[in-house]
């Protein structure tokens, strides 16, 4: 019985919960019953992984009303997979931020942290799982407001502008968003993502369904932060608080970049996207003039928060560009980055936690030596870094392989050389605070590593389970690059053969 | 014990030396016996897998599959087996002469070098045991990140900037250039496994052919080809005994050595011979072989002397390589034997000239070789075995080099072999005559000693060995008869 029930227990959980969070108030009983959220959460993502497996594609209609009237809840491969990655990140992310935010957010504001962080992923939750347009919107803009308030809430009154920043850049990529589903309305007179993608065909080639698309891909661009509309992720990353930071990059610009393909294999279609309107060459180039500037600044900041928001920007470059690639190889490969971009930049994140929990800095002059003092953190550290390069044996050698035996595959030699090239670049980035933390001798000011803290053990926790996922995928990549193969595969035998 | 058990053994030891390393950091003493019982464990383990290997066996064992169809797996065929022999004989030599180098010097963070020494060790008999290109570029890669922190060793900024430089050139040209050739090579032949014969095919055209020819090449950074060879010289800023095993030795033999495999496994002779019309790797071979060793005889350091020297003798194998012929490339791995062992008594040299005298140019050295009579001999014997003078080991692979160059008629070989002789005469004969037959300059008489017994133990052993491979190189030439039985 519950198990039918599970897709709208998925997303009404963490909204039932988030209100529930203002009415306890205290800080310890609101994160203890979030975390219990997001693990119970993450449960039901691993049920439903299994059921999509085991039974195919599930449809849940909301309420009872079925599609086209009600609302349509749809799991196939690629939504229970996204579940798996932003459930998993959440959980494991929220066990350690106790004691990262205490010092960060003013103890009165903290429920209120952690009611945002449900509704944030009640928001992410339901745009990966809705089936409709119109509510794909809705829950778009619960993920969000409910981030605005969480990066705007922190004690560093720099968030504020960023929060701000954010709010604009947002609510404009939000209503081109909207603009789209509304002229797809208008064409197809339908919400449902599967009618919509059904009834395409008859307007193909109209000026509106161009419109539609245009508008769709600049919203979405926005809000993934592709290059060049990136312009609000480095402040929101760094000046938020840092546990904010880690959520974002592991979980919201990912699911926008879901969304992106999403609407172009189940809504517009590959014919449509791909082939009338040849998106794939101006993605394409989106995505390497992404990957090389986001590269090229990471190299010069001194934050290293701005220098992992910068690096994002680039990492999202390579899911964009195996998206452009339009081949199953190149989907396959795009999704795979999705999922050890979310480790890597996870751990990497939450190193930088703990350096900034214990130093109260995170500008990498200030760390020389960091090393000799925090020989278990800077060896996460490392192992992120050399994820992130794409070091043999880690996950980020495994999204290079595949992304760069996809651009073989389709004689993009180009690509090769932007990909090999901007590693490089990752090189010297992450190399540039790897020397300073290991080989610098410490300046006798600095490291005033604070004694009395107490050692964040939840928080360690979380990051070696990051770490140590980055070296497991690394070696044993089948779950993640065999799901992606899948879905890959699912979307070309269902639509392009078609 | 198992063949595999062997191989896991053999990866496994240097990394046990480097626990008991870290273990024993307070009692220098305990510490150093554990890396010398290590490094003689290492070779009763390489010793028993060479006999195998000598039966024509070619033990296996595969790990993981971490991708599909790529595999950690081990295959040790005849040129790693030279390759695991030479760096696991080297490695015990050379821990000798650490102990007297670092003590002697009284080198700080001396644990931090034991630990990283034998990590680079483990990655070079990870490489010599590959049986893919994958399994080769991992352990190609942790070889460059292990032996950084030895670079880098003294922390000055001179040394920081050598690092950098080492690193950037070496993780640079394997990830731009190796990195897409390996995953290029498993596109076109479904495949990155070592076989008898190549993996790629007759019909894949020479354009195809040349292109991935020279990625692995220049991807392969460590063969020091031009001009991908500034890390060399810039990595002299590390102390002695990582220059001697690594930069001489394990380093820049496993470029070398990657390249001969390459050739041999991927592509083969046969392949490139029929497909290929202008062999442009014997040129580039050529040109680095008599540019490097001019600068060489220009430069007054006697270190980067050396390393100029290591470029051009690291060329003579990729030349070797690229006649093509059978012969030839027995040759090439013969040289890879027999440069390490002079390469390496001549840094042991320079490193106990530097630990009596803190001389460090070629000029300072009239008359030094009265006081110091035991290094600058050996310093002779090897600079006889650089030029090629019997009865030494570098004359026997520069026979059968020049053997394969005359077989296939190729008059640039021949005479860039010639040239590069005697231009090696030319930088190191000056040395040995100043040395031995000049008066040290006045006011700056000898008073000095040999160098600690440890030092002059090392240099003494490694010059012995390249007059025995001469006397006696049945070993060697076994593993290279059936390395050109594998090419054919």
């Amino acid at each position: 019985m519950i198990n039918s029930h599970l897709p709208v227990l998925q997303v009404l959980l963490p909204l039932i919960a988030a209100p529930l969070c203002v009415i306890l108030r205290q800080s310890v009983l609101s994160w203890l019953f979030a975390t219990l959220i997001c693990f119970l959460s993450f449960i039901i993502s691993c049920v439903l992984f299994n059921q999509v497996l085991e039974s195919g594609v599930i449809s849940y209609a909301l309420g009872g009303w079925l599609s086209p009237w009600g609302i349509e809840y749809r799991l196939d491969k690629l939504t229970a997979f996204m579940l798996l990655i932003i459930n998993g990140v959440a959980a494991i992310v929220l066990l350690g931020a106790r004691e990262s935010i205490a010092d960060e957010i003013s103890s009165d504001r903290l429920y209120l942290f952690y009611t945002a962080f449900l509704l944030n992923l009640t928001g992410v939750l339901g745009v990966i799982m809705t089936g409709d347009a119109f509510n794909l919107f809705v829950f778009i803009e619960i993920a969000s407001l409910s981030s605005y308030a969480m990066i705007s809430i922190g004690n560093d009154r720099r968030c504020l502008y960023a929060a701000f920043k954010y709010l604009i850049f947002g609510t404009i990529g939000a209503s081109f968003i909207l603009i789209s589903v509304g002229l797809l309305y208008a064409v197809t007179g339908t919400l449902n993502m599967v009618d919509i993608f059904q009834r395409l065909p008859d307007v193909e080639n109209t000026k509106t369904l161009t419109t539609a698309l245009v508008f769709f891909v600049v919203g979405i661009g926005i809000k993934a932060a592709i290059f060049p509309l990136h312009l609000w992720l480095p402040d929101a990353y760094s000046y938020s608080p840092s546990i904010v930071s880690t959520f974002l990059a592991g979980t919201t610009t990912k699911v926008f970049v879901y969304v992106l393909i999403r609407f172009i294999y189940s809504v517009f279609g590959y014919e449509t996207v791909f082939v009338q309107e040849a998106m794939s060459h101006v993605l394409m180039i989106l995505a390497c003039a992404g990957i090389l500037y986001g590269s090229y600044l990471a190299i010069q900041q001194d934050s290293l928060k701005r220098l992992l928001a910068y690096s994002s920007v680039a990492q999202l470059g390579y899911m964009l560009l195996g998206i452009s690639l339009a081949t199953e190889a190149g989907l396959a490969a795009g999704l795979i980055h999705v999922f050890n971009h979310a480790i890597i930049k996870v751990a990497l994140f939450l190193s930088v936690i703990i350096i900034i929990f214990y130093t109260k800095t995170d500008s990498i002059s200030k760390l020389a030596g960091l090393a000799k003092t925090m020989p278990l953190l800077m060896l996460s550290f490392l192992i992120g870094g050399l994820s992130l390069i794409g070091v043999p044996l880690t996950a980020g050698f495994v999204s290079k392989w595949f992304l760069i035996k996809a651009s073989f595959e389709n004689g993009y030699w180009g690509l090769v050389v932007v990909i090999v090239f901007s590693s490089v670049l990752a090189i010297i980035y992450i190399w540039k605070f790897i020397e300073v933390a290991y080989f610098k001798e410490p300046d006798k000011v600095v490291i005033a590593i604070d004694g009395n803290q107490k050692t964040p053990y939840l928080l360690l926790f979380s990051l070696f389970v990051f770490v140590i996922a980055n070296v497991y995928f690394g070696l044993d990549s089948s779950l993640n690059v065999d799901m992606a193969n899948a879905i890959a595969q699912d979307f070309y035998l269902d639509f392009v053969v078609q | 014990m198992s063949e595999q058990h062997l191989i896991l053994l053999a990866l496994c030891i240097p990394v046990i030396a480097t626990a008991l390393s870290a273990i024993f950091q307070k009692n220098i003493n305990l510490r150093e016996v554990c890396t010398l019982v290590s490094s003689v464990c290492l070779i009763f383990v390489v010793s028993t897998l060479l006999e195998k290997v000598l039966k024509g066996e070619q033990p296996q064992l595969q790990l993981m599959e971490f991708l599909p169809g790529l595999a950690i797996h081990f295959k040790i065929e005849p040129l790693g087996m030279l390759f695991a022999c030479i760096a696991s004989f080297l490695w015990l030599i050379n821990s000798i002469y650490s102990i007297g180098y670092m003590r002697g010097n009284k080198e700080k963070h001396q644990t931090r070098f034991y630990i990283y020494f034998a990590i680079a060790i483990a990655s070079t008999i990870g490489i010599a045991f590959s049986a893919n290109l994958i399994t080769l570029f991992i352990f190609y890669e942790a070889l460059t990140l292990s032996t950084y922190p030895l670079v880098t060793h003294k922390g000055s900024e001179d040394a920081m900037r050598a690092g950098r430089i080492y690193l950037g050139v070496l993780l640079s040209t394997s990830i731009c250039f190796f990195l897409p050739a390996i995953i290029w090579t498993n596109i076109l032949a479904g495949t990155t496994e070592f076989t008898n014969g190549g993996i790629l095919n007759n019909d894949l055209g020479q354009g195809v052919i040349l292109v991935l020819l020279m990625l692995f090449v220049y991807g392969i950074g460590k063969a020091a080809l031009m001009p991908m060879h500034r890390w060399l010289p810039a990595a002299m800023v590390a102390p002695t005994p990582v220059s001697a095993l690594l930069h001489a030795v394990a380093v820049v033999k496993a470029g070398v050595f990657s390249i001969v495999k390459i050739v041999v496994y991927i592509f083969s002779p046969v392949l490139l011979s029929d497909v290929i019309e202008f062999n442009i790797l014997l040129y580039l071979a050529g040109i680095t072989i008599i540019v490097a060793s001019i600068v060489a005889l220009r430069s007054d350091n006697l270190k980067r002397r050396l390393a100029y020297s290591t470029i051009s003798q690291l060329s003579y194998v990729i030349l070797a390589t690229a006649i093509l012929a059978p012969i030839s490339i027995m040759g090439a791995a013969l040289h890879i034997l027999a440069h390490a062992f002079g390469k390496i008594t001549l840094f042991f040299a320079a490193g106990s000239i530097y630990t009596v005298t803190k001389k460090t140019t070629v000029s300072e050295l009239d008359g030094i070789g009265k006081a110091m009579p035991w290094t600058m001999g050996a310093f002779a014997i090897a600079s006889l075995s650089m030029i090629g003078v019997p009865p030494t080991a570098g004359f026997l692979s520069k026979w059968y080099i020049l053997q394969g160059a005359f077989e296939v008629e190729s008059w640039f070989a021949i005479s860039v072999i010639v040239m590069s002789t005697l231009l090696n005469a030319g930088y190191f004969l000056p040395i040995i005559y100043a040395a031995f037959f000049k008066k040290p300059v006045s006011g700056n008489e000898f008073t000095y000693q040999e160098a600690p017994w440890p030092i002059v133990l090392a240099l003494t052993l490694t010059a012995l060995m390249t007059i025995l491979l001469f006397l006696l190189p049945d070993i060697p030439l076994q593993l290279v008869n059936l390395l050109a039985e594998n090419i054919s």
